[in-house]
């Protein structure tokens, strides 16, 4: 996972609120047993039409979205399923920040694992942000910061998060070296299921 | 100095704490043990692939589990039993578990083995799914499994290798949301309309960073199925995982299953498990009453499970909504569907009726549907799928007749699988068509391209198909001497 210190980028803007992991990425295309090539599939329900063709509106399919980086969704984006194949896809299709006024909980952990950073800004923060579609967005992973024009945000990320973030590195090296801890944790619950 | 007593608890407190192998601090999660590891064919792939790159070993194979679910197909099986898997994308998925299995030494429940069945019927259905145990799986519907008291949540990929190849995972503690239920669910009225209306209530994220707990009177009152119904549904709310107080309905529905202790070890079991409640005054970061009482049977009208209304009611006007934000959402979900605002729900026609799925793809939920079928016709335009939701359900299902009972009246009776739930088995509903489906969500194509969803209990499913149309399962029931529920 490569290390995220600060990205600067024009960002896609879908401002509808409770964007679920099923717009995403429809079940549909979780058939394979690889993570890679999901980002063509990213928003497929809205994004193509129902014999395949770009659907001329819709944000992604804007030649100013090209190259976009960063994603700036409505409230609760990424409710529904655990499938990582969310993240998959906006990785796949170069996304590396979603921004914002709240991601649910089982999204927002899929994405840390995979380099995407989960920025949650203030509501004032947020509004701001939807009113400038394609327009160039900072975020600074480092001091945990939104900026745009006419926008200075502090976002909220968990510490642990932003390390491994900034670090590029995985939660399965830190859990592997907990592996002392956990057969110390096994052996007093089997001496407990015995007595 | 008097020793002060000890604070109350909540049962999530309990279950927390004796799980921690490391608590948490500012700058890590708490490392947080696993005792039972679900896995299906969907979400596991990628995670084995893993292992394997690193040279990892899955560390407990006794506490994982795998079975077949999502990519099977329930067309009716041939004489001699068998299946055929006719998406080859759906059967590489298949052999990739069933290699995965073998090679790194899991206990698996293949297509058409004894105990097959979506995960979060069997895990129960074995007496798996035990009190005061942590439950994962790389599926958001594992919250049903917080039915037996158990903390049970959906992760993804990445922390299914995780569980995989250390049984733990990082977690920050999540908060807590007393729910208490008051009163008695009124005929016809299930736990699908309760936690449809918690959801609405609550709204599509008002339990995020939270486990909630269901209590009160309604609650205790309610069967181990219909437990697992409510439970099923927390994550709709954005909720880390739903929780209930284990009771005598609980001890009694895990007595004699293939997997829970026995003996003895039963009897130190229950010492055990009647010890995990919430302590009187124990306190919840956030707390919700209910009247259960009040509720009717009730049908999503919207494209997330938070629009719902009775279906004696009508579908709600966007302009009386304040929030810009709202209307604009709630317009959006209307045209999406189909409706006009203030069209009454009942007499909407429909095309499709599923009942099935993790939610509602129980005995329990199969004879409510049988109890409004029985002697009556499928409307002869509508397409109505019956799926159990395991073998086992199945099996007890044809050994009361049930199936005759959907067969007579023109449903059709399949294998088990998640089916039209998410529909990647190839059981869709058709663009545009408009279906009531006892599954979890609504959301925009999730039970195929275009697909319209209602989603509703089995008694009220059942009520759509015959009437063709959105119905009160109250006009169909109570018509019936013998139509208590």
């Amino acid at each position: 996972m490569p290390p995220f210190h600060t990205l600067t980028s024009h960002a896609v803007v879908l401002s509808r609120r409770d964007i679920d992991t099923d717009q995403i990425i429809p079940a549909r295309f979780l058939k394979g047993t690889t993570r890679e090539g999901l980002g063509r599939w990213l928003f497929a329900g809205w994004r193509y039409d129902g014999q395949g063709a770009p659907v001329a509106d819709f944000p992604l399919n804007d030649p100013r979205a090209a190259g976009a980086r960063i994603l700036i969704a409505g409230a609760n984006f990424g409710c529904g399923s655990s499938r990582e194949h969310a993240p998959w896809a906006l990785v796949d299709q170069g996304f590396r920040a979603v921004i914002s006024a709240s991601i649910a909980d089982i999204f927002r952990n899929n994405a840390i694992k995979n380099g995407l950073v989960p920025a949650v800004v203030d509501e004032e923060a947020h509004r701001a942000l939807l009113a400038q579609p394609f327009g160039e967005v900072t975020v600074d992973l480092e001091a945990q910061e939104v900026i745009a024009p006419g926008v200075r945000a502090r976002f909220s990320i968990d510490p642990f998060a932003r390390r491994c973030l900034l670090d590029g590195t995985d939660e399965l090296g830190f859990l592997l070296g907990q592996a002392g801890a956990i057969a110390e944790y096994e052996q007093a619950r089997r001496r407990e299921e015995l007595a | 100095m008097e020793r002060s007593e000890p604070a109350p608890q909540t049962l999530f407190d309990r279950i927390w704490e004796t799980h921690q192998v490391r608590p948490e601090t500012a700058e890590a999660p708490a490392v947080l043990f696993v005792d039972l590891h679900l896995v299906h064919e969907v979400t596991s792939p990628q995670a084995f692939t893993v292992l394997r790159e690193r040279g990892l070993r899955v560390r407990r194979p006794d506490l994982t589990l795998a079975t077949m679910d999502h990519s099977t197909p329930t067309t009716p099986a041939g004489p001699a039993g068998e299946v055929e898997i006719t998406d080859p994308q759906c059967r590489s998925q298949l052999e990739a578990l069933e290699r995965n299995c073998r090679e790194f030494g899991i206990e698996l429940h293949p297509l058409g083995a004894e105990h097959q069945g979506i995960v979060h019927v069997i895990g129960p259905e074995l007496g798996l799914t035990q009190p005061g145990r942590t439950v994962v799986c790389g599926d958001s519907h594992t919250s049903t499994h917080g039915a037996f008291g158990a903390f049970a949540f959906g992760i993804g990929t990445s922390e299914v290798g995780h569980v995989l190849a250390t049984q733990c995972l990082l977690q920050r503690r999540p908060r807590t949301m007393g729910i208490r239920v008051n009163g008695r669910l009124g005929p016809c009225v299930t736990a699908k309309d309760l936690i449809l209306e918690i959801i609405s209530r609550l709204g599509v994220s008002g339990g995020t960073g939270h486990v909630l707990e269901y209590s009160g009177e309604a609650i205790r009152a309610l069967s181990m199925e219909a437990r697992m119904t409510l439970c099923n549904m927390s994550i709709e709310a954005g909720a880390r995982a739903g929780l209930i107080a284990p009771d005598d309905t609980t001890f009694e529905y895990l007595h004699g299953r293939p997997r829970a202790p026995r003996g003895r070890a039963w009897e130190a079991a229950l010492a055990r498990w009647r010890t995990l409640r919430s302590d009187p005054g124990a306190q919840f970061d956030a707390a919700v009453d209910i009247d259960a009482s009040a509720l009717e049977p009730t049908v999503t009208f919207g494209t997330n499970p938070g629009m719902s209304a009775p279906v004696s009611g009508r579908v709600p006007e966007p302009e009386h909504e304040r929030e810009p934000a709202a209307r604009r959402a709630l317009e959006a979900a209307l045209s999406y569907m189909g409706l006009r605002p203030g069209q009454p729900l009942q007499g909407h026609p429909i095309d499709v009726v599923f009942i099935g799925s993790c939610t509602n793809g129980r005995l329990s939920d199969l004879r409510a549907a049988a109890s409004v079928l029985r002697g009556r016709r499928v409307a002869p335009r509508v397409r109505a799928l019956v799926v159990p939701g395991s073998r086992e359900v199945k099996r007890a299902a044809e050994a009361e007749g049930l199936h005759r009972v959907f067969l007579e009246a023109g449903a059709e009776w399949r294998e088990p699988g998640c089916s039209m739930c998410i529909g990647m088995n190839g059981d869709q509903v058709g663009p545009g068509q408009s279906a009531v489906s006892t599954s979890n969500r609504n959301f925009e194509g999730r039970q195929g391209p275009g697909a319209r969803t209602f989603l509703a209990s089995p008694l009220t499913a059942a009520a759509a198909a015959i009437a063709g149309a959105l119905a009160d399962p109250r006009a169909f029931v109570d018509a019936r001497p013998e139509g208590r529920f």
